[in-house]
């Protein structure tokens, strides 16, 4: 009776899962480099996909937890990060005559926002606000495997019967299929320093790869710190288990 | 402890002015007699204890580095997660620390439930324990709110929206809560006041928690009481050690969510900066509150002049605050549920019908089951047997079940279920 119950509660707990899909089309998984237990972001991907970021989503998008410095953790040089860093103009100031002057961002700074502020990246996106890209993977559900379906779920035309809104794009994996953002990844759209094909799916899957790592930089030293730590745990729990074992043997 | 130590002239020094030492010993040493059938269900309350130390620690720590404002909470924690040295372990240890703390206490609870740990001479024992949860329940809602997350604020605004419900007065208490007329700094401020306050009250509660349980020691599986030296063995070397390997099982399961799937418990809404002008789509609280959201529902109508809000909010409060009155409400003198076939059905219902609570309270309300049973019946009938349990099933049971027969003393349990299999963790 009791294992009938229960399985009742389980069975509605999972039901709830596929109801989630009317939100958008259930999620292909993908495989990726950095899940897993000993899972580790796959540079030549990062690489690419920080290209692709500053290629084509950063003129739209900021990443304003990011700094350039924090790119030392996935193995770019200090030199490749200050010519990075250079390639943008950041404001600064007041100087010494209380004026406010632009200078070509240095490591320490967080990457430059394409805009000045909310108001100016709504006015130059019909009203949109391009949501900052820091923690996307982290703030929808379906992290990585979301942001790389939406970036690849556009149709040219809406399936029979949808009514777009005006300036609205249609998108299979964005909940409610109506996506102000235009499809951002075409066909070469980049021309990778690697050499790689520049296809939607292969710049989707790089600046996935880039944005997981944007959004949990922690996440190499994490795992490699874990499983350090759950084998220091296992064989101590067992040692004290076999100490609790001798100190109990006494009473039996 | 050993007659070495305590014959050490520096000990001796101390313990002759304050007599720290055989206070420990008599408490947690090898003076404190304890039930020698104690099994593994009773290490869940000193791990909650430990859980409370770690959660204070890495909750100073990490307000070092926190910043009490609209504009830079949410900042402020990424700025930990990304530039303070180990502030991902921290916050994450403090994230999920908060979880593992309510699946500790909840297992203890269940515990008491399932034992009979609540009745005389351990009612007050029991009522502190509702007072414990009530509070950390206060803690872990406002440390929500501190990251300034999409859930902190839109949880923040429903859960005070709630106290609006209070006839005549409403209004007043929401705003008096808020410090304003929304959730918005003032409230960000003293949320995080009181969140740094609560702990210590808890601390205090834990205190006078564990004062209560050395006067009549332990409940223990078989719920008969220690009869004389014969049922006992010191706490330590023998719990001690039993609790450190409780402590070592723990800490795997809690640290492998800490360094594998540390926002395993969270919403990924919460990764979005508070907005008071977007609502996200489906408002839901942590998963230890969603059974409470669930029985606050459940009243989505009216009765005579008393609104469906405020019933909603009523039987929420009561659901926790029933449990003070359980010690009363259950007529049966057997605690163990080992002695009582009938109670032993309806505590495992019990138990069924609070997850199922957890499950519909983490639905939206238009939920269909099976794409068949509305959610919001589910809850109703749950809401209506999670009271029921307590009401009626309860004291009810009590008259009428036929207890099995009890074994005349612990030891006497001991060494007859040692042959039958049924070792009470040893």
């Amino acid at each position: 009776m009791k294992k009938y119950i229960l399985s009742a509660v389980l069975m509605m707990a999972i039901s709830s899962q596929t109801a989630m899909a009317s939100e958008g089309a259930a999620l292909p998984k993908q495989d990726w480099s950095f899940s897993g237990v000993f899972g580790t972001f796959d540079r030549a991907a990062l690489r690419r996909g920080l290209q692709v970021y500053r290629e084509v989503c950063a003129s739209c998008h900021g990443l304003d937890l990011v700094s350039y410095r924090h790119l030392r953790q996935v193995d770019f040089s200090e030199d490749e990060i200050k010519e990075i860093a250079a390639a943008y103009e950041v404001t600064d100031g007041p100087n010494e005559e209380g004026d406010m002057f632009t200078r070509p961002a240095l490591p320490s700074d967080r990457f430059a926002n394409p805009f000045a502020n909310a108001n100016a990246a709504r006015a130059s996106n019909n009203g949109a606000f391009p949501p900052d890209l820091s923690l996307m993977v982290k703030a929808r559900k379906g992290h990585a495997d979301y942001l790389y379906a939406v970036l690849t779920g556009y149709k040219e035309e809406a399936p029979e019967g949808v009514q777009l809104m005006e300036g609205m794009n249609f998108n299979q994996y964005f909940p409610g299929n109506q996506i102000a953002m235009p499809p951002p990844l075409s066909e070469d759209g980049v021309e990778y320093a690697d050499g790689t094909k520049a296809t939607v799916a292969q710049m989707a899957k790089d600046v996935t790869v880039f944005l997981a790592w944007a959004a949990s930089p922690e996440l190499e030293e994490r795992k490699r710190l874990g499983i350090k730590v759950l084998f220091f745990l296992i064989v101590l729990t067992g040692m004290v288990y076999a100490i609790k074992r001798k100190i109990w043997a006494d009473l039996h | 402890m050993s007659n070495a130590f305590m014959n050490n002239p520096v000990i001796k020094w101390i313990e002759y002015r304050l007599p720290i030492f055989s206070f420990m010993d008599e408490s947690v040493g090898s003076k404190y007699p304890t039930p020698k059938n104690l099994n593994y269900w009773w290490t869940f309350g000193s791990l909650a204890g430990i859980v409370l130390v770690i959660m204070i620690a890495t909750g100073i720590m990490l307000a070092m580095q926190y910043t009490a404002h609209t504009d830079y909470a949410f900042e402020s924690v990424e700025r930990i997660m990304r530039d303070v040295n180990y502030g991902w372990l921290l916050r994450y240890l403090h994230m999920n620390g908060g979880s593992m703390f309510f699946i500790l206490v909840y297992i203890h609870m269940f515990r008491g439930l399932y034992f009979g740990s609540y009745k005389a001479p351990r009612e007050l024992l029991w009522i502190i324990g509702v007072f414990i949860i009530l509070a950390m329940m206060a803690t872990a809602f406002m440390g929500y709110v501190l990251p300034w997350g999409q859930m902190s604020f839109w949880g923040a605004t429903v859960i005070t929206n709630l106290f609006s419900a209070v006839p005549l007065v409403g209004e007043w208490i929401v705003q008096w809560l808020w410090g304003g007329f929304s959730v918005d700094n003032p409230t960000l401020n003293r949320f995080y006041a009181l969140h740094y306050l609560f702990p210590f009250v808890i601390f205090a509660l834990v205190f006078v928690h564990l004062w209560a349980l050395h006067v009549h020691k332990s409940n223990n599986p078989v719920g008969v009481e220690i009869k004389g030296p014969q049922d006992t063995i010191p706490f330590h070397p023998y719990f001690t050690i039993k609790d450190m390997v409780g402590f070592g099982v723990f800490m795997i399961f809690f640290l492998g969510f800490v360094f594998f799937a540390p926002d395993f418990f969270g919403e990924p809404d919460n990764y979005i900066k508070a907005n008071p002008l977007v609502t996200p789509a489906h408002i839901v609280p942590e998963w230890y509150f969603l059974p409470f959201y669930a029985i606050l529902r459940a009243f989505d109508f009216n009765i005579l002049f008393l609104p469906a809000k405020l019933l909603g909010v009523i039987a929420m409060f009561m659901s926790i605050l029933i449990l003070l009155f359980l010690p009363w409400l259950d007529t049966s003198k057997v605690r163990s549920a080992r002695y009582r076939p009938i109670y032993k059905q309806f505590f495992w219902l019990f138990f069924v019908v609070c997850i199922l609570l957890g499950v519909v309270g983490g639905k939206p309300a238009d939920h269909l089951f099976f794409g068949l049973i509305p959610a919001i019946y589910v809850g109703k009938a749950a809401t209506a047997y999670y009271f029921a349990h307590f009401i009626i099933l309860t004291p009810l049971i009590g008259w009428l079940e036929k207890p099995r027969p009890l074994p005349d003393s612990i030891s006497a349990a001991v060494t007859k279920s040692g042959t039958s299999g049924q070792g009470a963790g040893s």
